[in-house]
């Protein structure tokens, strides 16, 4: 399963890769980054055919997670990928917007590994 | 025969009259009214006897002599001399025809025509100075009556400078006591100043907390997690360091120490956030400290922007900064100018979001013609001299004609009811005054609007 991580936080890429470690060694998961809400849509039209799981930030500068997830998910109708918004917008607004939005789940910053494990071994299975 | 007695009653009882004497000189009144019954006296005597003719002509005319004499001899009667002068001609040549007709008959006779003559000159020169004095009379009276009327006006004058006099001391007491009260008003308002600039500042940075959040959250996240995975990375090392696998340890190693760096990185990021939220919540100590205003400006941009997004998800924008890096360090209060600058950026983009506000919550980024802008843009001067400029500019609606010159006043704003305090522009206005610089604002309806502070180095 490849997971797309898009933050503008350069650190964001470095953190991703020694949390999941274990699961890049055993080729379990797959990561690719992008630092803005437009090379992510840049990276999805290059890689159109592989099937992602896209991890987004909300406060970025340019494109904002929440217009990204706007764009996605009415760009891409079949299947739209599966996004999760990690905002440090922990908000009931943000939660509201992003979840009309489409947005498939919610985590706030600083990010719970642990739980974002939980979260996409419940959907790499399911 | 008469004559003399007449002239006797005459000038007594004009002397009497003219100057009063029964008030002014009750001594000579005496004398007078002696002399005025002796008249009568003589008078009568001549009247009722044929004899005694020259006897009574003699004591008529001392008793005129007489007169004359105290007229001329006393202070008192000087203003008299112009009767007398007027009589005086008819006194001696009467005198002088009785003695010429009493010592020598024929002589009188003889030179008969000449004293007549003589007799009639003096009766002409009396009528003559009779109405001589009384022009001068009515004359002095005219001069008499308007220095009356003059002194009746300066008694008017006094009264009326009086009565001023008052009312200008009460004018004064009534204006001391306001002037007291204004001070005391005075007071209260520098104590009401200060609690609405600290609110203000509480409002500003009300406005800024979802930026802090972010901005704080942000580093939070990396100390947490990469501390989090040291732990695990030393861990791991301690189960290679059993194994004696010293390649993966010092790989481990070097991980964690880069890892560490971005700990400390993102902690200390996190600490400048907090120390500038207090510096600007604090109230001003009003220090001026060299500046770097580039930074600052930088500073605030990143929280205003980060607050607007938190705010409204929707909201984007262009940033555009140019800042000159030969401007070098500005002696300011910086808490002061970094509150000038980041309400001139949050203003710019609410007008800037004010322009491109949609209806579905979403902007779409390039497909939308109005693409919020600003523009941040620092520059060295050279008129005026030795200043520079901070420009804050917005692609926004402008600020119509109607609005603006009131946009410095406390106060005004055009924000809803609670959202603004109205008072942030003309605090800016006030803490750019204080550091010798000016505020200026050009703006284009339908264009954008640009903020210009001008300081001195």
């Amino acid at each position: 399963m490849k997971v797309l991580v898009v933050d503008d936080e350069k650190d964001m890429k470095t953190l991703f890769e020694q949390r999941f470690r274990k699961e890049i060694r055993d080729h379990s998961m797959e990561f690719a980054f992008a630092f803005s809400g437009e090379d992510a849509l840049t990276y999805m039209k290059d890689h159109e055919h592989e099937a992602i799981l896209i991890l987004s930030d909300i406060n970025m500068p340019g494109m904002s997670g929440l217009e990204l997830l706007h764009q996605i998910k009415t760009k891409y109708e079949k299947p739209p990928p599966f996004v999760m918004m990690i905002t440090a917008y922990g908000d009931d607004e943000n939660y509201n917007q992003a979840m009309k939005l489409g947005a498939d789940d919610f985590l706030t910053k600083p990010v719970d590994f642990n739980l974002l494990k939980e979260k996409l071994k419940i959907e790499k299975n399911g | 025969m008469y004559l003399e007695s007449i002239l006797g009653l005459i000038i007594s009882s004009v002397l009497r009259k003219s100057l009063e004497t029964k008030t002014n000189l009750p001594q000579w009144d005496k004398v007078l009214l002696i002399i005025m019954y002796a008249s009568i006296g003589l008078l009568v005597w001549s009247m009722l006897s044929r004899r005694n003719g020259n006897l009574i002509m003699c004591l008529g005319h001392l008793l005129v002599f007489y007169l004359v004499y105290i007229v001329f001899k006393n202070k008192e009667f000087r203003f008299s001399k112009p009767f007398i002068y007027s009589l005086l001609p008819l006194i001696i040549i009467s005198f002088v025809d009785n003695i010429a007709q009493w010592v020598s008959a024929d002589f009188y006779n003889k030179w008969n025509s000449f004293f007549d003559a003589a007799m009639t000159f003096a009766y002409v020169w009396v009528g003559a100075m009779w109405i001589i004095t009384k022009r001068q009379r009515k004359a002095l009276e005219n001069e008499r009556i308007k220095t009356q009327e003059l002194e009746k006006e300066f008694k008017l004058n006094e009264k009326i400078k009086a009565a001023l006099e008052v009312q200008v001391a009460e004018r004064t007491a009534s204006l001391t006591l306001q002037k007291e009260e204004l001070e005391h008003t005075l007071v209260e308002l520098k104590a009401t100043q200060t609690q609405l600039i600290q609110s203000e500042k509480m409002a500003s940075l009300g406005e800024l907390t979802a930026g802090i959040a972010h901005e704080i959250q942000n580093p939070l996240n990396f100390v947490n997690n990469f501390s989090e995975v040291n732990k695990e990375l030393l861990e791991e090392m301690q189960g290679e360091i059993a194994k004696g696998n010293f390649e993966e340890v010092r790989a481990l190693a070097s991980d964690i120490i880069s890892n560490e760096e971005k700990i400390n990185h993102h902690g200390k990021r996190a600490d400048g956030i907090v120390k500038s939220m207090l510096q600007h919540s604090r109230v001003s100590n009003g220090v001026y400290e060299p500046t770097d205003i580039n930074a600052l400006a930088d500073e605030y941009l990143r929280l205003a922007y980060h607050g607007l997004r938190a705010k409204d998800k929707s909201f984007n924008a262009t940033l555009n900064t140019d800042y000159d890096e030969f401007i070098g360090r500005i002696n300011v209060i910086p808490q002061d100018i970094g509150r000038v600058i980041l309400n001139l950026i949050t203003n710019a983009f609410y007008a800037a979001a004010h322009s491109s506000h949609t209806s579905n919550g979403v902007t779409n980024g390039p497909q939308n013609s109005h693409e919020p802008t600003i523009w941040i843009k620092t520059s060295k001067m050279s008129d005026p001299e030795n200043s520079i400029q901070i420009s804050v500019r917005d692609n926004g609606p402008g600020i119509p004609q109607n609005i603006l010159d009131k946009i410095f006043q406390p106060f005004f704003t055009t924000k809803p009811t609670g959202q603004g305090t109205g008072l942030g522009l003309s605090l800016s206005y006030d803490i750019v005054k204080a550091h010798g610089g000016e505020l200026n604002v050009v703006t284009k309806e339908g264009e954008g609007t640009e903020f210009i502070i001008t300081l001195p180095t």
